[in-house]
Formats: structure tokens, C-alpha cells, sequence
């Protein structure tokens, strides 16, 4: 089978780029190993929301028309909201197709699938930032009675034993993960390592709604100081919920939860954590406070200060003076384990030259070093705003400009 | 008043530090490295380590000269004092690990430097060397470092700088993480 694109991953970014491969027709397949949305319905707790207001849901062609624009959506809402979009431009969506290989070949690329063979002469790699859960390595040091789960594993506190949980991770899963589970009884213990706070509201209006107003989401990968750190950094430390709560560390704190630093290690029985804590909420509450700043400062350059809440900051996170270095795995303290630390893409399948020593794909914005292959949906791709469903639209027209670009170049070429 | 800004100068080479970063984000084997001291026992707890050489960047290194560094216990222990205890040795280095990153990262963020003193200091309970209790421990209860610096910065961000010095710090990473010790015999 011949087609000039092969689209990997039918989510919302794998569906911006078709519908903007449709605008300049450019005849293409979208291939997707399961359904529509596939990771939103297979891979996600029950009680999650999308960590974006609805109105902050941009697609190419398709936005959120509902009545609650501030609301945030469930994941039932978010599985339909794809797939009206996919719907909506008519994407050419091949289902339960599994992509297990693409390699290079004189023209293109051969993307081999259990479900036949494509030959296309560009590729768009947009099956996303979470395919695999980070767990470390002191995983393997865990006695075997730890009954352990990950973020994407997890569902509900109703499948877990009772008795003590320790959450390993502390961004935006790791919270909203501990805050359930300690509401249901279970004592949870949260180790926090890198994490960026980040409240849900300030001075009246959504954290994102100030991100997005004040450009902030529009920083650009090529513009910034340091691209390398700034795709390892975590995502916000938020959730989405009716009534707009913030889920930090103090939060989690007045609730019970116990904070701990980093999961070091684990020997003879015991979970051992770094003492670094303290540190960690102090780089998150400084990081914090410089994201307020550049709204407040964006704020009265825009002359907003009269209309919207006074400027202020929160209370630092707070942590005990000696916080606990191990807890006790055997003898029922912690039952099970929560790996709650990240996730990262799986590329396992791409056999061509353009991976890391560590696996990353490497790309110039998107752009892989392999001619006419490119990547989207990573964090800080090209932007800021890259890993929300919001930053597919721009970075899809950007790609598809310069996937256009190659396809005609590689005419040109041809005929000379 | 001349208004021309006079270029920060912290006497730290952070052209080098970010071209190695990017030599060896390529070429990852240079970047292992092993460190090494020689310890000879003197007398009593007097003990004298030197420190000389170490492997990096792919080759043995040697340091411009050889380093020697006496430690002992003091007189209220029925010691001689002829050198810092090896704990107070500890907080060296932990101090000048962070003072070394804080100058640094500070030359990184153009953020002139004038003064930076650490203060540390160590809590202990010696029934914990001392055997009296196994509930103890022999280590420290903690650590506090305090900082005074003066730089043409604001207080947040001399408290970023001193935030980012930790999550980059060595002897701060040995100290808060557990490590594996294998001592032998031979």
C-alpha cells in the first residue's frame, strides 16, 4: 500500500496534522493501534480530568462550544471530544492497526503494521509523550509482598488493599492520585522529588487562562534559554476538578498526607528517601513565584490590575524539620506502592538512525534528522504549550509547512 | 557614572563548563569519572590523606600539585588535635561543593558575586559512635548550612541560585541520598 503520508497515533495531535495534511491535500493514512483516543481510554484513573479548561482545547478547525468554557473535561468528555474532531474533518483512520516497525528506504519509509505494509515517502510520529511509565530502578529492591501499580494502571482507591500507600512522584498524577487515596482511608505517604508547583486560580482567573493570555505558553523552543532542560521539566503540579481546588503539597499536608523526599533506595526491608525535600519545594515555591511575577508584570503592562484580584503569593510549601529518611515495607506500614514519576514516549518500534543513547528521538522542533519524518506531541516540541491538545494546532501547521516543503523539494529533485 | 554595565566576572569559565556539558552529552564515556584519596594512618587517630590523581574525559588526570589533608580527634576525646575531625571534613566539603556551584550557576545568570559565606553545622549524638545506644545513629541528625551573600541580585533570585547549587551538588547529592560503601581487605 502507497500513500504520501503515514500519520502514527490517531489522538489529537495525529488528527491536527490531518486535517492539516486535508488543507493542502496531501493524500495520507492515519494509523492507530487501538481506537480514537486510544491512551485516553485505556490508560487513565477513573476520577481524572483533563488538567486544561475546555475552552482551552484548540483544534485546527474545531473548538470547545459547550456552556461550561471553564469547566474541565472528564474522560468520557475528552474521548468524545476526539473523536467528534476525528469525525468532524473526516480523518482517515485505519483502527486496531499496530504499527511494529519503520524503516527507511530510497524513497520514504516502510511502515510495517499487523495489518499490512505502507510505503509513504513522509512520516509524522504522533503517538505521544506517555507511552511507558518512568519507574525507577530501586523498583527491583521492593519486597515482594509491595503490591505495586502505576499511574496508568491506577483507577481507583477501591482496587487497592487496605493499609498504607506510598505515592512515588509528586507532580500533577503523584497529587491527585495521593489526594484520593488518602480520602479513602488509606494513609498515604507522598515522595516528592522534582515537581513544579502551580496554583489553580490566581488573582480570579485559571492559572492557564494568565499562561496562554500572557504568551507565556507561546515561548518558542528556539527563543528559550535552555531547550534541554526545559523538555525535562515536569509537567504543572495541577488537577482539574468542579471546584477548581489546588492539589500541592500543603494541601495534601492539612489532609494527612505524609511528604518525604525523593524514593532513594530501598534495602533490608525499608524504603529509604533523599533529604533532599526541603530543597525540592524550595526550587518549586522560586519557580512558582517567577511564573507570578511575569503575569503580574504582563498584567499591568496590559492595565489589567484594576479589573482583575490584587497581586499576592502563597504560603511557601511547608515541611517538617526532619522529615522521615526510610519507612518500614514489611509488617503491613505500606502495602502498596504508587509509581506515580513520570512517563516517557516508546519509539521501541522506529528503526531508524535518529535515536539517543537514552532513546529520544532527535528533532529540531519537530523535525527529525531523517529527511521528511517528523515528531509531535512532546513536551516543549516547539513550544511551551507543545504537550497540550492546544499546542497541536500550531505545531501541526508549522510541520505540515515544512513536510509540504519536502514533498515538493523531493519533486523538484525528481525531475531534474 | 559610566551607565555601561561591567561584565560579571565570578572568575568561573562558563563558556568551558557549557562546552563540556555539550562534548559530552555526545561522547558520554568521558564523562565517567573516578575519584581517589590515600589515607595512611599516622598515630592514634591521626590519620594523613593525600589526594593526587583521578581518572576523567577518558585518560588518568593529575592535579596540579598533591594535596595533603591531616585528621584526628580532638583533645576531649584523649586525642592529639593535629586536624579536623573527619566529619568537620564532611561539612568542607559539602560547603565548598555548594560554594563552588553557587559561583557558577551565578556566572551563568550574569549575577556578580561580592561575598558568600557559609556557616554549617552538624548535630550528632555520640552514644551512637560510642556504642551506649544502637537506637542512635552514628551520623549526623542533620545538617544546616546558612548562607550570607552579597551579590547585585535580588533576594529570590540569590535563593534560586542557591536552590539550583543544591539540585547540582555532588557532595549534596552523596550526602542526602544513600550510597553503596564496599570496603575490603586485602
Amino acid at each position: 500500500m502507497r500513500v504520501t503520508t503515514v500519520v502514527i497515533g490517531a489522538g489529537h495531535a495525529g488528527l491536527a496534522m490531518s486535517h492539516c495534511l486535508t488543507a493542502r491535500s496531501i493524500d495520507h493514512v492515519i494509523l492507530e493501534r487501538g481506537e480514537v483516543a486510544n491512551s485516553w481510554r485505556t490508560e487513565r484513573w477513573d476520577s481524572l480530568r483533563l488538567l486544561t479548561p475546555n475552552w482551552l482545547s484548540r483544534l485546527p478547525g474545531y473548538r470547545y462550544e459547550g456552556n461550561d468554557p471553564d469547566g474541565f473535561r472528564t474522560m468520557p468528555e475528552t474521548i468524545d471530544f476526539i473523536d467528534r474532531y476525528a469525525a468532524a474533518i473526516s480523518a482517515p483512520v485505519r483502527m486496531h492497526t499496530k504499527v511494529t516497525s519503520v524503516r527507511r528506504t530510497d524513497d520514504g519509509y516502510e511502515v510495517v503494521t499487523d495489518e499490512g505494509t505502507w510505503r509513504a515517502r513522509t512520516v509524522v510520529l504522533a503517538t505521544g509523550a506517555c507511552n511507558v511509565p518512568c519507574i525507577p530502578a530501586v523498583a527491583e529492591a521492593l519486597p515482594a509482598e509491595i503490591h505495586t501499580l502505576t499511574s496508568m494502571t491506577y483507577r481507583n482507591p477501591d482496587m487497592l488493599d487496605t493499609g498504607g500507600v506510598l505515592v512515588v512522584g509528586a507532580s500533577a498524577s503523584g497529587t491527585q492520585i495521593a489526594e484520593e487515596i488518602q480520602r479513602s482511608g488509606r494513609p498515604v505517604t507522598i515522595a516528592v522529588g522534582q515537581h513544579i508547583r502551580a496554583p489553580r486560580t490566581y488573582r480570579g482567573r485559571d492559572i492557564k487562562w494568565w499562561m496562554d493570555a500572557a504568551g507565556v505558553l507561546d515561548d518558542r523552543y528556539d527563543e528559550i534559554d535552555d531547550v534541554q532542560r526545559a523538555r525535562n521539566v515536569p509537567s504543572l503540579q495541577l488537577a482539574g476538578s468542579t471546584d477548581r481546588r489546588t492539589v500541592d503539597l500543603n494541601r495534601l499536608s492539612d489532609m494527612g498526607v505524609r511528604l518525604v523526599g525523593r524514593l532513594a533506595g530501598a534495602a533490608d526491608g525499608r524504603a529509604q528517601f533523599s533529604g533532599s525535600l526541603r530543597n525540592q519545594c524550595e526550587l518549586s515555591d522560586l519557580k512558582m513565584n517567577r511564573l507570578l511575577e511575569r503575569i503580574d508584570a504582563w498584567a499591568t503592562e496590559r492595565g489589567l490590575d484594576g479589573e482583575v484580584e490584587a497581586p499576592h503569593r502563597f504560603a511557601p510549601t511547608r515541611v517538617d524539620d526532619a522529615p522521615p529518611l526510610g519507612i518500614r515495607l514489611r509488617g503491613g506500614e505500606i502495602r502498596t506502592v504508587v509509581w506515580a514519576a513520570g512517563y516517557r514516549p516508546d519509539h521501541s518500534w522506529l528503526h531508524v538512525p535518529v535515536l539517543d543513547h537514552k532513546g529520544r528521538v532527535r528533532h529540531d522542533g519537530g523535525v527529525v534528522q531523517s529527511p521528511g519524518m517528523y515528531l509531535l506531541g512532546l513536551p516543549f516540541l516547539r513550544r511551551r504549550k507543545s504537550s497540550l491538545i492546544d499546542g497541536a494546532a500550531a505545531d501541526a501547521g508549522d510541520l505540515c509547512d515544512h513536510l509540504a516543503g519536502c514533498l515538493d523539494h523531493g519533486t523538484a529533485r525528481a525531475k531534474s | 557614572m559610566s551607565t555601561t554595565k561591567k561584565p560579571v566576572d565570578n572568575g568561573v569559565n562558563v563558556e568551558a563548563l557549557l562546552g563540556a556539558r555539550t562534548a559530552l552529552t555526545d561522547a558520554p564515556a568521558g564523562a565517567k569519572f573516578t575519584w581517589r584519596a590515600k589515607c595512611e594512618w599516622v598515630r592514634g587517630t591521626h590519620s594523613r590523606s593525600t589526594i593526587e590523581g583521578f581518572y576523567g574525559l577518558g585518560e588518568e588526570q593529575k592535579h596540579r600539585s598533591k594535596f595533603t589533608f591531616d585528621a584526628d580527634h580532638p583533645e576531649i576525646f584523649a586525642s592529639e588535635d593535629k586536624g579536623a575531625t573527619p566529619v568537620e571534613m564532611v561539612l568542607c566539603g559539602l560547603a565548598s561543593c555548594l560554594t563552588a556551584g553557587i559561583a557558577a550557576v551565578a556566572q551563568n545568570r550574569e549575577i556578580q558575586l561580592h561575598s558568600v559565606t557559609a556557616t554549617l553545622e552538624g548535630g550528632m549524638d555520640i552514644q551512637g559512635i560510642l556504642g551506649i545506644d544502637s537506637d542512635v545513629r552514628n551520623g549526623f541528625n542533620g545538617i544546616k548550612v546558612t548562607y550570607d551573600i552579597k551579590a547585585d541580585a535580588s533576594p529570590e533570585e540569590i535563593k534560586a541560585v542557591v536552590a539550583q547549587s543544591q539540585k547540582r551538588s555532588a557532595v549534596y547529592d552523596v550526602i542526602t541520598n544513600p550510597t553503596n560503601v564496599t570496603v575490603v581487605v586485602r
